[in-house]
């Protein structure tokens, strides 16, 4: 065996927050895709029938809206859990990261009225698949950063408190997610 | 914060524990055990893969008799194309990565080694569902319509499976490098999968996507043209042939500079121009994500400058830049290497496989020149295997230089040097009749005859004259190519077993992996090292020419 020059371990570099932002990439590329795809079905249904969105299926905004608008508070709730966990403020840390889990929770429950109002089948044609899946996979994202929420909190709460790079990464995907919405909000519910 | 396991448990057994031995295997998070996990399913999908392409090469060698049952065709189109790019050249190289790119770059374990744990138990359910679901008359033009859901979801398993693997890998290679190794000191085989897999985690989200909306739609069927069965190739095609293939094929070139290097006993340079090139071949990831592979229309030459420089722009960053990056790499590597001939097994495949991997991506460019007139012909299946065979070859590469630091034992190196051989000569012989048979319009795949509106059949291998040389030629390459891989397999066992026991650095090597013990301990290091150059074991050695 070589004998090379060696030093005490290394400090671990930020192994999670560096695979969240791999995620968080691989994230934005699928919902950029499926946008995009959407996108193109939409143009082609237009020049085919002169319209994309079925007859009969009125879109609900107003849920829609509070979901973009809930998004805000969760990056700030997200960003308060940085700054307190970075000051070792348990309590503060934990507050904010419950919010933000409930404002998770929040965006599931408006999603779900969202498809309960709209009665759309999912079998009825190219727009109701194509809509249950992109909005569908945007909710599976939605539950997997409350789990991540919650996994953050109990953590923390459970002593882990110079885990701090978790917090960051917790921040880091909702953030991703919140931008993901956000293009998805004007796609889907404004451009129609 | 570390996400490292150093419990000892997932690492060390003591032989002859039975079923606990078997529930280590099952819960590790050893890398070099995952490694292997991948390599060995992964050899077992590349048997059944190339059993299926050599059905197929037989069936198309006679125009009249049919081999194979009609209804079957369509099944082993897809299980043939399916399985040789995602459950053997995809996790062949993420195989052999997991199982050395910590050892490379002088980490201690691989970062986020339960989600490549995670990654590896999907990719073979995921597989495994797959196979069963083609069997059930499932997959691309299946006439089951649960087993086409199956299938569809069971590829989105897969490439989930796959994703989060290549995402622990990325996630070492960036954290996880010893004190003093910079990105431009990590080894080129670990700079390549880098790239690789950056690639992969913008491309492989988009085919998902797209599998998603496919499945959705054929679980819910309606009018829609998403749940018709050509929407699978129209939609998802673009995920199983080039320009993607050769992002999953990446790492051949850096094999390829790290065995020539170690070949030469010399320092390989120039190293940025080669990491560059390395990084051109990703270039291609952009015709996965826009889901078209540019080409030029025909006759785009005699027409208006104008649009040829239109043309020109998107077909020579995605088609031309790739090649550019690759025929680099190999000159690089070849001129090397040429300055002082060493023969060495590793480096042999190493070389095959860049040349396997340089006809493929040449022979996408010249695909997509109009004026060829080689669209929907045996050229991109011709082109397709020629790409996937250089990742076979370089896999197995890859297990005979790196084998000694998974279980501690050589494989025997003329043996293995005849399989590099006659695998590549296999290769070849499967590949450049199809593209020959390509210049002379014979039909290629199942599917053409599908969009026309009539029944798989074997009427897309119809042709006349000396078409039969080529396509018999073609299936004797595949059959080659199988005995091989079964030599390699064999070869590879009775290493494992009994084979000689390897020193600790049994090919004069010039990066970490080679500072360690053979077999690599449980922590793979015993002590942190502190890397000053790229090679760092070579700073150690006597220099073997003025200018080293």
């Amino acid at each position: 065996m070589i004998a090379l020059p060696s030093s005490p371990a290394a400090a671990p570099r930020r192994q999670i927050f560096v695979g969240t932002a791999l995620a968080c990439a691989a994230a934005v590329s699928l919902f950029g895709g499926m946008l995009a795809m959407w996108l193109r079905m939409r143009d082609a249904g237009i020049k085919a029938d002169g319209r994309w969105v079925p007859d009969g299926v009125a879109v609900p905004m107003v849920p829609a809206n509070i979901m973009l608008l809930a998004l805000i508070p969760i990056g700030v709730f997200a960003q308060w859990a940085v700054y307190a966990a970075k000051r070792d403020d348990k309590q503060h840390t934990a507050v904010a990261l419950a919010l933000v889990g409930v404002l998770g929770l929040m965006l599931i429950n408006a999603q779900a009225y969202i498809y309960s109002q709209m009665k759309l089948p999912a079998s009825g044609g190219t727009y109701h698949s194509m809509f249950y899946t992109l909005t569908g996979v945007l909710v599976a994202a939605t539950i997997a950063g409350v789990v991540f929420s919650a996994v953050t909190a109990f953590r923390y709460l459970g002593g882990r408190t110079t885990d701090r790079e978790v917090v960051s990464a917790h921040a880091m995907y909702w953030y991703a997610l919140s931008v993901a919405y956000a293009l998805l909000w004007f796609v889907v519910y404004v451009t129609k | 914060m570390s996400t490292i396991d150093t419990h000892a448990s997932s690492a060390q057994v003591q032989p002859g524990a039975g079923l606990a031995c078997i529930a280590e295997w099952i819960g590790t998070t050893d890398h070099k055990r995952l490694g292997r996990m991948y390599l060995g399913a992964s050899a077992l999908t590349l048997i059944g893969s190339a059993v299926a392409a050599v059905l197929l090469g037989v069936e198309r060698v006679s125009p009249t008799k049919e081999w194979l049952d009609v209804g079957s065709l369509t099944q082993l189109f897809a299980l043939e194309r399916f399985g040789f790019t995602y459950l053997v050249l995809l996790p062949l190289l993420v195989g052999a990565a997991i199982a050395i790119v910590p050892l490379q770059v002088g980490a201690r374990a691989l970062a986020l080694p339960r989600l490549a744990a995670a990654g590896f138990w999907m990719w073979l359910l995921g597989a495994g569902l797959a196979v069963f679901s083609l069997a059930n008359n499932g997959g691309p033009g299946g006439g089951n319509g649960r087993f086409v859901d199956l299938f569809i979801l069971s590829t989105v398993l897969v490439l989930v499976g796959l994703l989060a693997s290549v995402g622990a890998v990325a996630t070492t290679i960036l954290t996880t490098r010893a004190p003093g190794m910079n990105l431009r000191r990590v080894p080129y085989f670990t700079w390549s999968v880098l790239v690789a897999s950056l690639c992969l985690l913008i491309a492989l989200p988009v085919l998902t996507g797209d599998l998603l909306y496919l499945f959705v739609a054929h679980r819910y069927p309606s009018l829609s043209e998403l749940a018709s069965n050509q929407a699978i190739s129209s939609w998802a095609g673009f995920g199983f042939t080039q320009p993607t293939t050769i992002i999953l094929a990446l790492p051949v070139l850096g094999f390829l500079a790290d065995t020539a290097a170690t070949a030469s006993g010399e320092r390989l340079r120039p190293r940025g121009p080669i990491f560059l090139c390395i990084a051109l071949g990703g270039v291609a990831v952009f015709g996965s994500v826009l889901h078209t592979s540019p080409g030029l229309d025909a006759g785009i030459f005699h027409g208006e400058v104008g649009e040829l420089i239109r043309q020109l722009i998107p077909f020579g960053i995605v088609q031309g830049l790739p090649l550019l990056g690759i025929f680099s790499v190999f000159a690089f590597s070849a001129q090397h290497l040429g300055s002082r001939p060493k023969v060495q097994t590793p480096v042999t495949y190493g070389l095959l496989a860049a040349v396997l991997l340089l006809g493929g991506a040449t022979a996408n460019l010249v695909a997509h020149i109009g004026d060829a007139e080689l669209g929907g012909t045996t050229f991109e299946e011709g082109t397709w295997l020629s790409i996937v065979f250089a990742g076979v070859l370089a896999a197995m590469g890859a297990v005979t230089y790196w084998g000694p630091k998974w279980w501690g034992r050589s494989l025997p190196v003329k043996p293995a040097l005849g399989l590099a051989l006659l695998a590549f000569l296999g290769a070849q012989l499967a590949t450049v009749p199809l593209l020959i048979a390509g210049f002379a319009d014979q039909l290629g795949g199942v599917f053409p005859a599908i969009e026309a509106g009539n029944q798989a059949s074997a009427v897309n291998f119809s042709y006349s004259g000396p078409m039969e040389l080529w396509n018999a030629l073609s299936a004797a390459g595949l059959v080659l190519v199988l005995l091989a891989v079964l030599a390699f397999v064999a070869l590879s066992l009775r290493s494992f077993l009994k084979g000689d026991a390897a020193g600790d650095d049994p090919w004069n090597g010039q990066t970490l992996e080679w500072a360690t013990t053979s077999p690599a301990p449980a922590n793979n290091f015993a002590a942190v090292h502190i890397v000053k150059s790229a090679e760092p074991l070579l700073d150690l050695k006597p220099s073997t020419r003025s200018d080293a």
